[in-house]
């Protein structure tokens, strides 16, 4: 009987959040939506696991929806590429959601719960269904439902601060445009070729080897619309005030989640689709999303250096980690791409972490977390605060974290491909990492002001620091990561080098 | 006990200090005593693997592998012993100083300074016994964090802002440069292991090493050479024990160690001789010489003076290690040990003058001599040691330094150091002539703190007594140097 689920389990890692979020929308209950949400990603990680196993054998899953074959139907494909990010993807959301009640208690009215945990889950499948979809215009539904979802959570805020309203607000609107521009690029390629199936698209793009303007038109609408969503610089405004002013435990889900399965999405079409046209790919990544990653991760460090509000600071250097990403993406080999993805697995539990602990601290200090309010936390909290110290090295890169292996990895890759300014640009703005993080550092612990510790809330500073140990444990045997993402690029590059 | 527990041990053991230094935080006597207590024993183990080095024992251990060809591991070199012994046996000193100094200054927050000050010598010893560039490294920037909370010790506006200079400096430059050239090597040679005789011979280009140098040279901002210099100034705002132990020996020390070790196990100095990139090196150690010698003439300051003293020392070690001649790098080598030696006598010294009569200008020294005779005769035995006169030890390194010098032919260079050693004379002895000629009409109280007086004078005897016992310490020099 329970084969009947495994053979779904593509499909139902995606339907299943989505219709447990129809179920307990209603709920009135404080703890029933929590407790069913759990149970739910519970049963997501079971799925993932043995996807992850089915992988392991054959390497690839087609699953054609109602048994409508591709390219008529659309379909889910798992493989090497995506089946890393489906893993991590399960664990965290499930950390993340462990997480979240106590917050979702403090911060939003209680009868709202179970609205609150019915976007959750909303925001958690259509998220899973951007990983998993062989289908470009799949992809924009899924797209909607995400942003949909999370400019709801987002405005939960509002309860806290009236500002999470206009932040909301603003990334209906540029999130809106996005998805436009990526629609109307859909358009276009379903105009030309008559599909929208990934594989099948690039069989029918094929017989245009020579180039026609509208299929360029159409990638380049596309990939400008994956950019304001992946919010890669400069089209990166509505992401600050969003990640600022949602709900903690919302924060941590999107600065860990919601950009990176966009970043995910956005290189397999560069290497998957986009690939017939060699010399429009490198000139995209050449002269666009180079110079844009590398202004990123300048401008990013930059403006985070002058941050007081601290989640305003930690949503600015995520613009520059997201940098740090597209320049390894924009590399065009096996190196590149698959320090790409080690920094998308690292960066994913380097942030959550970060925004977890600061969550926490927006709970205790009940305002807004400013530089000037984390005056003493250190002795105050200080279980909380060593997890962020250690999510906070991680992101400078130490060695024993996974921020360094990350590093190490991007340099390689750069390395490789001689690209020598960017590696200073890379280390200076490491090095002006330092600043940002010591002001919080310096606040937190070197403050005159003496407080005695006070009790730290286990359900929340346990999935802190899971999170956290998995930062040391990747920092130190980093193998899982390595080979996950080396899959990745195998699976990418291969078809660039045929 | 196996050598390989032996490294355990001696690493962990500053760390149980920490520890137990906390467990007990409210009995101060207790509390201080760990520092004393975990100096012995590391000072026992350290003299253990020094004389097992001289008899070709191997001592190394490890732990996991981080990445491709680097390991988390250590391995005690011929270099690494001799830090180690050196950072090991004056912590019982600065210790000892430190209990005398910080209630006799009536320091707050004494607990937090002596946890971190017992981290900031495991983190040395960790530099001195790593066994390869990413181990040493990772210390490197443990110690520059755990000295951070010393440096801003006294949390007033003034040490805080000094504290960030500190740290911009040394986190950013090891960020900036010393971690992308480990990166470099890593990716050139596959391997950051220290080898006798060096791993970049045959495998890096020959026509990027002057880069590569002076990307270490500036990254190890702890060896604080100019323009990196300006945080040893600034990290005096610091309590004395810490500028003396620290920025007089552990931190400072385990810069141009690290810059040492570079030199001599991975880029090798036949390289060196070879492609001859590190002779550049050689005129900004030079500049930075005369520069800090001259900056400490017009500082009035004592701990300031010292601190530029120390920039001015620690580039005869730079400079010894950019020659890379066998005489140099044994002058170099030496240099650790004979200005460690000196200079926390002079910072032993100079915190004792702040306790017993709160004078911190050498302008205010008048007629102290008489007051303070004891201070005043062990500054001077360390002052004579760091100018190079015999019969004090600090004249072996030097004289091996100028041999070096004319060995490779820079005869101006031998030149400047007899310079320098005469600016030495006026800026350091200077506090000693005032303390004895000059009279002061000014009523000071003197305050008692004997224990800051006690371990300037076995230093400064220190500084006579090795000068007849300098081949003790060669034997192990000379293995440091592989023809």
């Amino acid at each position: 009987m329970f084969d009947i689920f495994l053979d779904d389990a593509p499909a139902l890692v995606v339907v299943l959040p989505l219709l447990i979020s129809a179920i307990i929308a209603f709920m009135p209950s404080k703890i029933w939506p929590w407790i069913i949400s759990i149970i739910t990603l519970l049963l997501h990680l079971f799925l993932s696991l043995h996807l992850l196993k089915e992988i392991s054998v054959s390497g690839l899953i087609i699953y054609e929806f109602g048994n409508w074959e591709p390219p008529w139907g659309i379909s889910f494909k798992i493989d090497g590429v995506n089946i890393g990010l489906q893993l991590l993807f399960s664990i965290f959301v499930l950390v993340s959601t462990f997480y979240s009640r106590k917050i979702f208690l403090n911060e939003i009215d209680y009868r709202d719960s179970g609205k609150a945990y019915s976007l959750w889950l909303l925001a958690v499948g259509s998220l899973n269904g951007i990983i998993l979809t062989n289908d470009i215009f799949n992809l924009f539904v899924f797209l909607e439902i995400s942003a949909l979802a999370s400019i709801s959570l987002i405005a939960l805020g509002a309860g806290q601060n009236r500002k999470a309203l206009l932040a909301a607000f603003n990334y209906l609107i540029i999130g809106a445009i996005g998805a436009t521009f990526y629609v109307i690029g859909v358009g276009f390629a379903y105009a030309m070729t008559g599909t929208l199936n990934m594989n099948d698209l690039v069989i029918q793009l094929a017989q245009y080897s020579d180039g026609q303007l509208a299929i360029f038109a159409g990638m380049s609408f596309m990939l400008i619309g994956l950019m304001v969503k992946a919010a890669i610089f400069p089209v990166h405004i509505w992401l600050p005030p969003a990640y600022s002013y949602a709900p903690s435990a919302v924060s941590t889900l999107l600065a860990a989640l919601a950009t990176k399965t966009i970043l995910y999405f956005f290189v397999r079409l560069l290497y998957e689709v986009f690939i017939i046209y060699p010399s429009y790919l490198s000139l995209f990544l050449d002269f666009v999303l180079y110079p844009l990653s590398l202004l990123a991760i300048f401008i990013g460090t930059v403006i985070a250096i002058y941050q007081d509000d601290i989640k305003k600071l930690l949503a600015f250097s995520s613009i520059a980690q997201i940098g740090y990403i597209t320049l390894a993406f924009s590399l065009k080999d096996h190196s590149g791409v698959a320090s790409g993805f080690v920094h998308i697995f690292n960066h994913a539990l380097i942030k959550g972490g970060l925004f977890m602990a600061v969550g926490y601290f927006a709970i205790l200090y009940k305002d807004r977390v400013t530089l000037n309010s984390l005056k003493g936390f250190g002795y105050k909290y200080p279980i909380t605060s060593f997890a962020l110290l250690i999510c906070g090295l991680s992101l400078i890169g130490l060695p024993l974290t996974n921020g360094f292996i990350s590093k190490l990895y991007l340099f390689q890759a750069l390395y490789t491909n001689q690209m020598y300014l960017s590696i200073a640009l890379v280390a200076v703005s490491s090095a002006l990492a330092v600043v940002y993080f010591w002001k919080i550092v310096e606040q937190m612990w070197f403050s005159e002001i003496k407080f005695k510790s006070e009790k730290e809330d286990a359900y929340i500073y346990l999935p802190i620091w899971i999170v956290t140990i998995s930062i040391i444990v990747f920092g130190i045997y980093s193998t899982p990561i390595i080979e996950f993402s080396s899959l990745s690029a195998d699976y990418l590059i291969s078809g660039y080098q045929n | 006990m196996s050598n390989s527990f032996l490294i355990i041990l001696g690493i962990i053991i500053p760390l149980f200090a920490a520890l137990f230094s906390y467990v007990c935080r409210y009995n101060n006597n207790l509390r201080d005593s760990f520092g004393i207590i975990g100096g012995l024993i590391t000072f026992v183990i350290s003299l253990k693997i020094f004389h097992g080095i001289q008899n070709n024992e191997v001592y190394q251990i490890t732990f996991f592998t981080l990445f491709d060809g680097v390991d988390f591991a250590f391995k005690v070199s011929a270099l690494g012993s001799i830090f180690s012994l050196v950072a090991s046996s004056l912590w019982i000193l600065a210790s000892i100083y430190t209990i005398g100094y910080m209630r006799g200054a009536g320091e707050k927050n004494q607990t937090r300074f002596v946890i971190f000050y017992s981290i900031a010598i495991h983190a040395a010893l960790a530099i001195a016994w790593s066994g390869n560039l990413l181990v040493l490294f990772i210390f490197y920037e443990i110690l520059t964090f755990s000295t951070f909370p010393l440096v801003g010790h006294k949390q007033n506006a003034e040490s805080q802002s000094a504290g960030r200079l500190y740290l911009s400096i040394l986190v950013g430059t090891s960020l900036i440069f010393f971690l992308p050239a480990i990166f470099w090597i890593w990716l050139k040679t596959g391997t950051l292991d220290f080898q006798d005789g060096g791993i970049l011979m045959n495998k890096f280009p020959a026509e990027y090493l002057s880069f590569l140098i002076a990307m270490l040279v500036f990254g190890i901002g702890k060896a604080a050479i100019m323009p990196i210099h300006r945080w040893l100034p600034a990290a005096m705002v610091a309590p004395t024990p810490v500028s003396a132990l620290l920025h007089a020996v552990a931190v400072v020390k385990a810069g141009v160690f690290s810059f040492l070790v570079v030199v001599v196990y991975i880029v090798g100095p036949d390289f060196l001789l070879q492609t001859k990139s590190s002779d550049w090196l050689v005129w900004l150690a030079c500049f930075t010489i005369m520069a800090s010698s001259i900056i400490a003439i017009t500082k009035d300051d004592l701990k300031a003076r010292l601190a530029y003293s120390t920039i001015s020392q620690l580039s005869y070690i730079i400079l010894g290690a950019a020659l890379a001649s066998s005489l140099a790098l044994k002058g170099a080598s030496f240099h650790i040990i004979t200005h460690a030696l000196g200079k926390i006598t002079l910072f032993f010294c100079a915190g004792a003058i702040y306790v017993t009569a709160h004078i911190k200008k050498v302008s205010d020294l008048k007629g102290m001599g008489y007051k303070l005779p004891l201070i005043f005769f062990a500054y001077t035995l360390g002052a004579l040691s760091i100018i190079g006169v015999p019969p004090f030890i600090g004249s072996w390194s030097k004289f091996y330094l100028i041999m070096g010098s004319i060995e490779r032919e820079f005869i101006i260079v031998a030149i400047i150091l007899g310079i320098s050693s005469l600016l030495n004379i006026y800026y350091l002895l200077q506090p000693v002539v005032i303390g004895f000629t000059q009279n002061s009409k000014k009523e000071i109280k003197l305050i008692k703190a004997p224990l800051t007086v006690w371990p300037p004078l076995i230093t400064g005897l220190g500084c006579l007594v090795f000068f007849f016992y300098a081949n003790y310490f060669l034997n192990n020099i000379s293995g440091v140097i592989v023809n």
